[in-house]
């Protein structure tokens, strides 16, 4: 494995991200390619946001892995990895089953791009974490549950 | 010193004539104990690669009391599988003989006379002496310490740990995790390590990784020879410190279980040259044994947290083969002995031995009752003040409320003139007989904690049940990952029903207040302590104990505030006794 390279591809990837994210960013909106998906990042449940972006709900089981905590450590900043070793991803996408608007994050990524993103994402309460990879126009998905909790009483 | 045998038979006879005696002079004693066997501490060493474990001792550098639970229930797949097994059944399921020195060590039975019969247990002057004595048969052994070992006295408060750090140089602890030491803040843990502990005790944690870079902040692992075997320690801190304790403590650090990472550094390990591979874990037991289920190339874990005392090593089955897992009680009360077989680079057997440090059958190592001595001398006064007796006897131990919690809910709720009290659900188990003074001491091993403020909020019904929901997942959830470790809530003024074996949002039921159903939309006034949010300005929650004490004088308890347990029948992690 060669982490220089990964490593390089990573910051490259969340550079790119970073524009179709739905909070404000650092950097000048400039839409990768197709315009800002509004309608999926203000729907309610995670079939509506999937139509919005894809146009279809139909995803399988894959090839996907996600890294989370099993609790998260402050809801605010749950650290989370999507990584899938198919070739010919097109996008990597993130949702939080129980957020108000459950599509956190949507990743389009260049032609011979590693399946890989990690960022951060902000979760109110504890829920399903779906990351949703398509590749050669197909939507594999995985989930995993990440939980919230107010702490305390530890032993 | 190492003591021989025939010093250790003269400690024994001594220690029994003194338990005769105390029979024969009870008339109302009716229960019959049987005496330590002569050969107690005599543990046959067996094959080449000896460890020595104990774990979250608490600081306690005195000899105590200590009652095991009699509720410790095991819901999914843990139910009535170690550790969920209490009294009776704990028994019938080690094949321990009840009315044995093994029955009052791993049980609460008959408690009270036990105790007065066997003795107190623990203090680092007879481990000590037990580890000394245990090494000279084993040499090149290791002494691992699985943490919670800075933390839950008043001299370690007082001297922000200083107090163990030298007592565990001086026991000679070669390899140590941790959990409550991140309470001191990250600066004095990382000044305790470079400056007391380098050089002599190896501090482990593959877990903690810094937020920025992703960096590990401690060694993940150390390698060790015994005789010519190299042994990897790789250390497995509390996973889920920031969320249980406060995390603007160590607002830098990140934890989790991390199972990936940690298949990583085993395999590194052994690229390293390892031929055996132990992880010292403070994870708590169900997740331990998860983990061992899941994790290849580990030999043993030995862990602590839940302070799951287990007479034995349960053998793991996973894709490489099998992992050892060890828990080693809690408060000094017991050492484990781990003797390993290892040839041809393989561990081709091993006996396991979990033994109670009963302080009557160990005579104290001289070295360490000085320096015992020395390091409380200066708070000798403060700490040796009677706040009052105790008619009944007070234990904290198990899922529930325990009596010397009801204490400390009393006082909350009288002091701070509160509907409703919450305290927090440690583990930390120091028990008082009946008749036995409470000095401030005592009060201090239930409370000694560096975020100590005692608190009041206004909750409505609502939020309460929310809590207490919360905390209950955190014990009953059926996927050990998903668990921090700690009992429940200790719940003072409100009365309820607990199902655990049910999910989140479905557990408490039936909530009261002075035989009224809680309303979800009033508010109530909620005395707390042990805030993890924010630091907060206040009364620390040992002041709230000893006025209260002191006002009292004479304490009774009674029957402590346990919910009413629904879908509990059967579990062998229950047996009720408040009835």
């Amino acid at each position: 494995m060669n982490l220089a390279r990964r490593d390089v591809l990573k910051l490259s990837i969340t550079g790119a991200a970073l524009a179709t994210l739905p909070i404000g960013t650092l950097f000048p909106a400039r839409p990768v390619q197709a315009a800002y998906p509004d309608n999926a990042f203000q729907a309610k449940e995670v079939a509506k946001a999937l139509q919005d972006l894809f146009g279809t709900t139909d995803t399988s089981a894959g090839a996907v892995k996600i890294k989370a905590p099993d609790i998260a450590e402050n809801g605010a900043v749950v650290p989370v990895t999507v990584s899938t070793g198919m070739d010919g991803v097109e996008s990597i996408t993130i949702l939080v089953e129980k957020n108000p608007s459950p599509l956190v994050a949507h990743f389009e990524l260049g032609p011979r791009t590693a399946g890989y993103v990690s960022t951060r994402i902000k979760m109110g309460e504890t829920s399903p974490v779906i990351a949703v990879v398509k590749a050669n126009g197909k939507l594999h998905t995985a989930s995993k549950t990440v939980k919230v909790t107010i702490g305390g009483c530890g032993g | 010193m190492s003591m021989n045998r025939r010093e250790f038979l003269r400690t024994l006879a001594v220690a029994s004539g003194a338990g005769l005696a105390l029979s024969g002079c009870s008339l109302l004693n009716r229960k019959t104990f049987r005496r330590a066997p002569s050969d107690f501490y005599e543990i046959p060493p067996y094959g080449n690669v000896s460890l020595l474990h104990f774990t979250d001792c608490h600081a306690q550098l005195l000899p105590l009391w200590f009652r095991e639970p009699h509720i410790n229930i095991g819901v999914g797949g843990m139910k009535g599988r170690p550790p969920h097994l209490v009294g009776r059944q704990f028994l019938e399921y080690f094949g321990i003989e009840p009315g044995s020195i093994y029955a009052h060590a791993y049980t609460y039975l008959d408690f009270v006379e036990a105790a007065q019969f066997y003795g107190k247990v623990g203090g680092f002057a007879h481990l000590a002496t037990l580890v000394k004595h245990l090494r000279a048969q084993r040499p090149g052994s290791l002494l691992l310490d699985g943490g919670d070992t800075w933390q839950g006295s008043a001299t370690a408060l007082w001297t922000k740990g200083q107090d163990m750090v030298d007592a565990c140089k001086l026991l000679g602890v070669d390899v140590m995790t941790a959990h409550w030491e991140f309470t001191y803040g990250a600066e004095r843990v990382q000044e305790i390590i470079e400056n007391d502990l380098a050089g002599h005790i190896d501090f482990v944690a593959h877990n903690v990784f810094d937020n920025t870079w992703e960096e590990r902040v401690f060694d993940p692992y150390v390698i060790k020879e015994i005789n010519g075997v190299p042994v990897a320690v790789i250390g497995q801190a509390f996973p889920y410190t920031p969320v249980a304790n406060p995390r603007h403590m160590i607002p830098e650090w990140s934890f989790g279980i991390r199972e990936e990472e940690l298949q990583e550094v085993i395999d590194e390990a052994k690229e390293n040259g390892a031929r055996v591979c132990v992880l010292l874990s403070h994870n708590g037991m169900d997740v331990d044994l998860k983990l061992a289920s899941r994790v290849r190339g580990l030999d043993a874990i030995l862990g602590g947290h839940t302070h799951d005392a287990v007479p034995r090593a349960m053998e793991v089955k996973n894709a490489a083969g099998t992992t050892l897992v060890i828990n080693s009680g809690s408060n000094g009360k017991f050492l484990s002995v781990l003797d390993l077989d290892v040839r041809g680079g393989q561990v081709r057997g091993y006996r396991f031995h979990l033994l109670p440090v009963f302080s009557n059958l160990l005579e104290p190592d001289p070295e360490m009752s000085a320096y015992i001595e020395k390091v409380r001398a200066p708070f000798k006064d403060r700490l040796d003040e009677t706040l009052a007796v105790t008619d009944d006897l007070l234990f904290r131990r198990g899922n529930f409320n325990g009596t010397f919690d009801q204490l400390i809910l009393d006082a909350m709720l009288a002091v701070q003139d509160a509907q409703i009290a919450f305290s927090p659900g440690f583990r930390w188990g120091a028990t008082l007989l009946p008749g036995d003074p409470i000095t401030f001491e005592d009060v201090m091993t239930q409370t000694a904690i560096t975020y100590p403020t005692a608190t009041l909020n206004e909750f409505t019904g609502e939020q309460i049940k929310i809590i207490m929901e919360d905390v209950a997942d955190n014990l009953f959830n059926k996927d050990p990952y998903y668990q921090q470790g700690g009992d429940m809530v200790r719940v003072g003024g409100l009365r309820y029903t607990m199902d655990p074996t049910a999910d989140i949002g479905h557990r408490i039921r039936d909530m009261e207040l002075d035989g009224k159903p809680i309303d979800p939309k009033k508010k109530y006034k909620v005395a707390g302590w042990a805030p993890v949010a924010r630091p907060v300005e206040g009364k620390p929650i040992w002041d709230v104990v000893a006025e209260y004490l002191r006002d009292k004088k004479f304490v009774r308890i009674g029957r402590p505030n346990e919910p009413k347990l629904v879908n509990v029948a059967g579990n062998p992690g229950y047996e009720p006794i408040f009835a």
